[in-house]
């Protein structure tokens, strides 16, 4: 069930560093400023931050594509909802 | 010598009822029943008028979220507790008693609460509120596994939480649920993913994460620890039951009572008692 076809993405930013709440609100203004089904790649640090940013995205109905593990940080992709 | 009994007798009225003796000759702090840490504004502004008038002009949080207000001459102590029962609000209790119940917010107002500890404590707070025992006891509920109302270090603690449950059919493999779970219990490889629920600790990060709803709520309760306290010799509260519901968790609690009041020896708190008669047989009185 791997998503397999490859996904444009739009706009890229880095939340590595940044503190709660201040990843979640960087990317989810980021978000704001994107049209519906464009992609968002996120660079955000590794645990309380990946927790944060996905719930608050799942509230926000926006869809978590693919997460990837790298060294030292995850990797995210977003899709904005309609 | 009818004067000095009737002093005696007003003066262990005094300490069930929630007034405590200060150091200073004849004054008193007046503790509230207070539920949850929930105060409604109007009753802050009756607290606030009763420190004033009856106390020294402020009021004292407790660790246990219970509001006292010292400095209360011993005269004025039955105009203190008219004024506050006037206003909706009573006092509170101390000693060999069950004390106010604590209780985080849960999921009435953060985002990660899985239950309503409101609830539990308010029902908890009409049941067993001041009920005497072999000495005092403490509990506390809480929303999650993330125990901000410390649960661990009460008598017996009471922890909201959630079984979850994986649906493959609505699954990407997107790798977030093992990204975010703390306690190692899911792994996702080419797109499985396995669930070790020995290790799962219920917190539902993974539920209220997944992107495509693959996790989801398999069952809610409350996970109850026993014997937890501070002081001078502290311990940690141990689990004892896992997501029991609420029917089963108020049995449970009117049995660890009578167990308490059946076993404990003198000076023995909850922890203690269960420590000398073996968490076994205590498990077998109560679950």
């Amino acid at each position: 069930m791997k998503p397999n076809k490859t996904l444009d993405i739009t706009k890229t930013i880095n939340t590595c560093g940044e503190v709660c709440p201040m990843n979640v609100v960087k990317t989810i203004f980021t978000l704001k400023e994107m049209s519906a089904g464009e992609v968002l790649e996120v660079a955000l640090d590794e645990g309380e931050a990946v927790r944060n940013v996905s719930r608050s995205l799942k509230k926000e109905g926006h869809r978590i594509i693919r997460v990837e593990q790298l060294d030292g940080y995850v990797k995210m992709l977003i899709q904005k909802s309609e | 010598m009818k004067a000095m009994s009737e002093k005696q007798i007003d003066y262990d009225d005094l300490i069930t009822g929630g007034f405590m003796r200060q150091r200073q000759k004849d004054l008193f702090a007046f503790r509230l029943r207070i539920v949850g840490g929930r105060v409604e504004a109007e009753h802050l502004r009756a607290l606030a008028d009763a420190a004033e008038e009856y106390g020294d002009g402020h009021i004292h949080l407790t660790t246990r979220q219970g509001i006292e207000i010292p400095f209360v001459h011993l005269d004025n102590i039955e105009n203190i507790g008219n004024d506050l029962a006037d206003a909706g609000l009573h006092k509170g209790t101390c000693g060999p008693r069950i004390r106010g119940i604590v209780a985080c917010q849960g999921d009435t107002v953060c985002p990660r609460g899985l239950v309503d500890p409101q609830d539990i404590a308010r029902k908890l707070d009409e049941k067993y509120f001041a009920i005497g025992l072999p000495h005092k006891f403490k509990i506390s509920v809480t929303g999650c596994p993330a125990s901000c109302a410390k649960p661990q270090v009460n008598d017996f603690g009471i922890i909201g939480g959630v079984d979850p449950k994986w649906l493959e059919d609505m699954c990407t493999g997107c790798g977030l649920c093992q990204e975010i779970c703390r306690t190692d219990a899911i792994r996702v490889e080419d797109g499985f993913v396995s669930f070790d629920r020995k290790k799962c600790d219920f917190c539902g990060d993974c539920i209220s994460s997944c992107p495509t709803d693959a996790w989801v709520i398999d069952k809610t309760g409350f996970t109850l620890q026993i014997g937890g306290k501070v002081g001078r010799f502290p311990q940690l509260g141990i689990n004892f039951a896992e997501l029991v519901n609420e029917t089963y968790l108020f049995e449970i609690l009117d049995r660890t009572i009578k167990f308490f009041n059946e076993n404990a020896q003198k000076e023995e708190r909850m922890g203690d008692t269960v420590r000398r008669v073996g968490m076994g047989s205590f498990k077998r009185a109560v679950l």
